[in-house]
């Protein structure tokens, strides 16, 4: 006689032919299901039965974890001649094993096998997805332009709200990360730079190579990282999670664009302001090394910002201002069609947003070496 | 015979962004019944709910659930109750990134510790209570609402709860399938002996499951109305009450 740790109880009777008896008593719920369902088991196991009989006249109560119980039994007589009956079953039991459909259960896989798919099934949909991707692509850049293009047409179509609002989010308050991560960048360059300038005696260069590779490189594409992160993942979130919610169809529906409506503002406002803050960003770069030049290289300001002045030229500003509002542009823009091409549930926001920060930060890193190839031939 | 009561709410006042949703009710659940919380919209119905499952807390007054108080308990207090409960909300509330039989199997995983192959059979035995046989390997996202409705059932209900609890379960479902869910709440009630509390403000619902309803009320911010849905239907002396439940215009009253 064995019991569980709880109410129910059984008794095992084996009459040494293979014929064992089973007399279960008490409850058969869920608070001792996996504690019978492993005695049951090892009991059964290890006399193999050739038919197996069940007495329930004492069972009090019995739920679908007591007839997970009968079940596992049933499982451990030898299967083809094995005989397996239950006698004495109340009316409630009866019930819930008529509603469970008892004979016919246990012989389904209900979780999914994951077993990976071979190799060429895999390429197969990997260009598939791939294929499918990029004509969504395609049509979004379409789509864009011409939504661009009808508000260039037609100014008043603009949302000024949602611009203005955008720009506040994408522009003034991206203001402190990216003027604090110049300025560290700024400070950090030129400490570099001079010990190998040094040297030389060259300490005067390093102003130049701070605001030159500040201006032409490192301010659009850091500005342009930052936005990425802080922005092209919120365009990205907030758009899928109006895809899943309806709200897209439902702006569809009253006649508006989606596009026009929601990714227009983003694409102009990052435009706008995205310029403004690598401006920001090559000044608090240059103070940064300033900074440095003053301290450790004993240069005087006016000495600094003459070097500085007479580096740059106006084409190296609006070279890098250009190539900031090329990398606004390809940062909204990414981050939008990522939310539009939501799939599905919570976890499917999580991947656009994921995906519009990666796909964001790979297109301003292609962009400006492709700017640089066209440069080396045409200065 | 003295029922046995697995809910007692005790003077409670529920607040809501501020305002004092519901002022002061009282009521008893017994263990077994199907219970019905009934009221307009913005009547605190799901405010209760929140407070009957400890997601809220109460301003005041005492909420005990299966002999547990949980408006006034500690963590590990509260967990041993959540054990004993179950909740299906209003969409189901599936995890979107699992397949059905593991949104099911979730809880029995967790707290149990059977083995993998009798977690299998559970499962396959909680889809077919609820009719979603053929439906494991599907995603929440590839089914329709009312299955989400259902496979959310049979995850609540996974570990056999004393208590389910139920928040509009007929909303957004097609008259058919509405009744369906009405006649397995009937069933896992009778076979399981399940309590079963139902926020609902749906009659034809009401009238088929119901045993017992309270309805609450937003102007009186407590209890206008307790007892049998037919009997509150025919002879309430309070006129809203008979209004409410033959859905009849405010002009109709004379």
């Amino acid at each position: 006689m064995q019991t569980a740790e709880m109410s129910c109880r059984y008794d095992l009777f084996d009459r040494g032919d293979g014929h064992i008896r089973v007399r279960f008593e008490g409850r058969m719920d869920a608070a001792n299901a996996a504690f019978m369902v492993r005695e049951i088991k090892d009991v059964l196991q290890a006399r193999m039965p050739r038919s197996l009989t069940i007495d329930l006249q004492n069972v009090t109560y019995l739920d679908d974890f007591g007839a997970l119980v009968l079940l596992e039994a049933k499982k451990m007589i030898s299967d083809d001649v094995g005989h397996f009956s239950l006698e004495n079953v109340g009316r409630d039991a009866q019930r819930i094993l008529s509603v469970l459909n008892f004979d016919a259960l246990g012989k389904k896989q209900v979780f999914s096998q994951k077993q990976r798919p071979n190799v060429f099934v895999r390429l197969g949909e990997g260009v598939l997805e791939h294929a499918s991707d990029l004509k969504h692509m395609v049509s979004f850049v379409g789509s864009v332009c011409l939504s661009l293009l009808h508000v260039a047409v037609h100014p008043r179509s603009l949302r000024k709200d949602d611009l203005v609002l955008c720009m506040q989010r994408t522009g003034v308050d991206a203001l402190p990360i990216v003027g604090l991560i110049s300025f560290l960048l700024g400070l950090i360059m030129a400490f570099m730079s001079s010990v190998q300038l040094r040297q030389f005696g060259a300490d005067i260069y390093v102003a130049s190579l701070v605001s030159l590779a500040m201006t032409r490189e490192l301010g659009p594409i850091m500005t342009a990282i930052i936005v990425a992160g802080r922005s092209g993942s919120a365009f990205a979130a907030e758009i899928a999670t109006m895809k899943i919610s309806e709200e897209v169809d439902a702006l569809f529906t009253m006649g508006f664009d989606p596009t026009r409506f929601l990714v227009v503002p983003k694409v102009i406002a990052a435009v706008i302001v995205v310029p403004l803050l690598t401006l920001f960003s090559d000044v608090f770069a240059i103070l940064g090394g300033l900074v440095v030049g003053m301290l450790t290289l004993d240069l005087t300001a006016n000495a600094y910002m003459a070097q500085t002045i007479k580096t740059l030229t106006l084409f190296d500003v609006f070279l890098g201002v250009f190539k900031s509002a090329v990398f606004a542009l390809l940062v909204s823009w990414v981050g939008c069609l990522r939310g539009f091409q939501v799939r599905g549930g919570a976890a499917s926001v999580g991947r656009a947003t994921t995906s519009a920060v990666v796909s964001g930060i790979f297109l301003i890193i292609l962009f400006n070496s492709v700017f640089s190839v066209i440069l080396r031939y045409w200065e | 015979m003295e029922r046995q009561a697995v809910i007692e709410v005790r003077d409670l006042v529920a607040v809501y962004g501020g305002d004092v949703i519901i002022d002061s009710i009282s009521f008893d659940v017994y263990a077994g019944e199907i219970f019905v919380v009934l009221g307009g919209s913005g009547c605190g119905k799901s405010t209760l709910l929140k407070h009957l499952i400890g997601l809220n807390r109460p301003r005041s007054g005492h909420v005990i659930v299966a002999g547990h108080d949980i408006s006034h308990c500690d963590e590990q207090t509260y967990h041993t109750t959540l054990r004993k409960i179950g909740v299906l909300y209003q969409s189901g509330a599936l995890l979107g990134s699992m397949t059905v039989a593991e949104n099911v199997a979730l809880p029995i995983l967790e707290y149990t510790d059977l083995p993998q192959d009798a977690v299998n059979t559970l499962v396959e035995m909680k889809l077919s209570l609820v009719g979603l046989n053929g439906y494991e390997h599907h995603l929440p996202s590839e089914i329709s609402g009312g299955m989400k409705k259902r496979a959310g059932l049979a995850r609540a209900m996974a570990l056999n709860p004393q208590i389910l609890f139920f928040d509009e379960p007929s909303a957004g479902l097609d008259p058919v399938t509405s009744a369906e869910l009405d006649q397995l709440i009937l069933d896992l009630n009778r076979i399981l002996g399940t309590t079963m509390v139902i926020v609902t403000h749906e009659l034809q619902s009401i009238f088929t499951v119901a045993q017992r309803v309270i309805m609450l009320d937003k102007r009186t911010r407590g209890i206008i109305a307790e007892g049998d849905p037919i009997f509150l239907r025919d002879h309430s002396r309070n006129s809203f009450v008979r209004r409410f439940l033959n859905r009849e215009l405010k002009v109709a009253e004379s």
